[in-house]
């Protein structure tokens, strides 16, 4: 057993997040998905991975630092389905993201309704009557799962960076027991998470990709809340970008199993 | 990133699931939860048997009589251990886990000879004085006076949370030996011989009934200078030590055990119809363990438990005790006694967000030392 990330998985990881550092500001996450994007995450392997005999692991190290900055587009469904010329996406519970993008829809979901308004504004969705593409449930949840622990993690850092800076009552409000006690939370929650997602990674089974699906799913979930808390008013304005990672994150819960789903299944 | 055995690690689980084999089924049964003598002869029996056979101290250094197994190693030592559910460390648990580590990094050599081959053999059972009925999470803040006369501590005051005390040789000491320093600065770590002139146990019921905490209270005890571990005066950084392996792997046998009580619970769960909290309580033990298989490759690699410990403690501590709220809900009626283990486990369970440093001490932990948050 050796379960921490070995020297290529570092190098990736630390490379894919410098990427998104330089190219994906959170100024041009806001402008939405693009074809630019998606070539520029081909162009630098994300699509690709098995290519370089690189597997699920990789691939979920590499998705996680994507959800860290919350880059727009079906990109787990590019992954999946390692399709690096081309736009794709697909349908999970009765939802296809980005279809108006798409090169191609995988699984051909028809009876496409567009959502209007929808409630993440850089997720266009469209309704469907297709079912999901079974093949790709299970490395479905865990990379989605994947995309999940960066943001969690990402809400954690924000939270903390604004903790450290915003001062009331003279001192900045980290010092108070009752918020670094949140974000001591909002941290164990994505730990816990990461290790359940580079678990299910390694060793991927319904079981596995279950779990994985669960603790990554509440910990975007609740630590996009404990962020909104920790930011106080400002957290509640379009400006401040907590609010898109909630948004995404509940896009996200229904994608290839919601929280309670897969709640259910580990107990039959 | 591989969670599948080494070779090595296979070969020693085999080696292990052997010896288990053949050790296990001409024991004795467990004696009665409040026949204390009887408790420290079947743990301290054990104790031997792992030490003939070569798995006592198993994460400890060849050079003080352990095995100096890898942390892989150690976790599947762990894991065989508790899938063939072997007896627990029991009223080793402080020589084993706080006490001989502790001595290993700070005692001297010396000390290490005398203390150190007593506890793997299973010789000498240890406690821990470190609480006090006014430092509890404010631990620095505890007032046991050790004043210095000749060659020796005369030491008084009154420590409570003192496991297995009724049958231990040996108490690891927290005491104040500069009372002009500021809190932290004038604290030492001493060890107590528990058969010194002076000391007093007196037994704490719990919330179970059991007796396994006792107070102890010291008036002018004599205590050797030489039983002094780390520097004077330096004895919060020595139990920082201690508290670092505390926090560490020392929860992975009873994780084990969970997880077990946990499937057992399965069909319960359903019929009670609690399906999606169970389901959600299998995939927070699930992640606790991934986070503990993460912690051990990482002290592999880069040795001894930092703060990450708290963040394994805090995890596990938390939903075991949802674990139990859980199965209380799944027992009928007639369940709710206090001989019915499940009603045992939850109770029991009430300390472990107490003891070694509470919920809330963990949280400022990860805060301060994790985050970087100001204190």
């Amino acid at each position: 057993m050796r379960f921490v990330l070995n020297d290529d998985q570092v190098a990736l990881r630390d490379g894919i997040r410098a990427l998104c550092v330089g190219k994906f500001p959170m100024a041009r996450v806001r402008e939405g998905f693009d074809a630019a994007v998606w070539k520029e995450l081909a162009d630098a392997g994300v699509f690709s991975l098995p290519d370089l005999r690189f597997g699920l692991a990789e691939e979920a190290v590499v998705v996680e630092e994507l959800g860290r900055a919350l880059v727009p587009g079906p990109l787990v469904w590019g992954v999946l389905a390692h399709s690096a010329d081309e736009v794709v996406t697909g349908a999970s519970a009765g939802l296809v993201a980005h279809a108006k993008m798409a090169d191609r829809l995988l699984g051909d979901p028809d009876d496409l309704a567009p959502v209007a308004n929808p409630i993440d504004p850089l997720t266009p969705v469209h309704t469907t009557g297709a079912a999901a593409i079974t093949d790709y449930q299970r490395p479905g949840a865990i990379l989605t799962a994947a995309y999940m622990v960066g943001m969690a993690a990402a809400c954690t850092d924000a939270a903390v960076a604004y903790a450290k800076e915003r001062e009331q009552f003279d001192t900045p409000i980290g010092r108070f027991q009752s918020i670094k006690h949140l974000l001591a939370d909002s941290f164990v929650r994505a730990e816990l998470a990461r290790a359940a997602v580079h678990a299910a990674a390694v060793d991927p089974t319904d079981r596995s990709a279950s779990a994985a699906k669960i603790l990554a799913g509440d910990a975007a979930v609740a630590n996009a809340k404990t962020s909104f808390q920790v930011h106080g008013g400002m957290g509640f304005t379009w400006e401040v970008d907590v609010h898109l990672y909630l948004k995404r994150a509940w896009i996200l819960d229904r994608q290839f199993g919601t929280t309670d789903e897969h709640a259910d299944a580990l107990s039959a | 990133m591989d969670l599948t055995d080494s070779a090595v690690e296979a070969a020693f689980r085999a080696e292990v699931r052997a010896w288990l084999d053949t050790t296990l089924p001409p024991l004795s049964a467990p004696p009665a939860r409040e026949d204390w003598e009887a408790r420290r002869s079947f743990d301290t029996d054990w104790q031997k048997r792992l030490f003939d056979a070569g798995y006592a101290g198993i994460d400890w250094s060849t050079d003080y009589g352990g095995r100096g197994a890898t942390p892989g190693e150690h976790l599947v030592f762990l894991e065989e251990m508790a899938a063939a559910r072997a007896p627990n460390v029991g009223v080793n648990f402080v020589g084993l886990l706080h006490a001989g580590p502790t001595l290993i990094a700070e005692g001297t050599a010396e000390q290490k000879a005398r203390y150190l081959p007593a506890i793997l053999r299973g010789d000498e059972v240890w406690c821990q004085g470190f609480s006090e009925p006014s430092a509890g999470s404010d631990l620095a803040s505890l007032r046991t006076r050790a004043v210095r006369d000749g060659d020796d501590y005369i030491v008084s005051g009154h420590k409570i949370w003192t496991s297995f005390a009724q049958v231990a040789e040996r108490a690891e000491l927290l005491v104040r030996t500069d009372p002009d320093a500021s809190k932290h600065k004038g604290i030492s770590w001493l060890v107590l011989d528990m058969d010194t002139p002076g000391i007093d146990v007196r037994p704490l019921k719990t919330v179970l009934g059991s007796s396994e905490f006792s107070e102890l209270y010291l008036d002018e005890v004599r205590v050797p200078a030489a039983n002094l571990v780390g520097p004077e005066h330096d004895g919060w950084r020595v139990a920082m030590v201690t508290f670092s392996f505390e926090r560490g792997t020392s929860l992975v046998g009873e994780m084990l055990e969970t997880r077990r009580r946990v499937e057992e619970l399965r069909p319960a769960a359903q019929l009670a119809g609690y399906r999606r909290e169970y389901g959600r309580i299998v995939a927070e033990l699930d992640g606790v363990w991934a986070l503990t298989r993460r912690a051990v490759s990482e002290a592999a690699e880069h040795g001894a438990p930092g703060p990450s410990a708290s963040v394994g403690k805090l995890a596990y501590t938390e939903v075991v005790q949802r674990v139990g709220d859980l199965a209380l809900k799944c027992l009928e009626g007639g369940s709710l006694s206090l001989d019915n283990t499940y009603v045992e486990e939850r109770l029991r369970v009430l300390a472990l967000t107490v003891a070694a440093g509470t919920s809330q001490i963990q949280r400022n932990i990860i805060g301060e030392r994790i985050l970087g948050l100001p204190r």
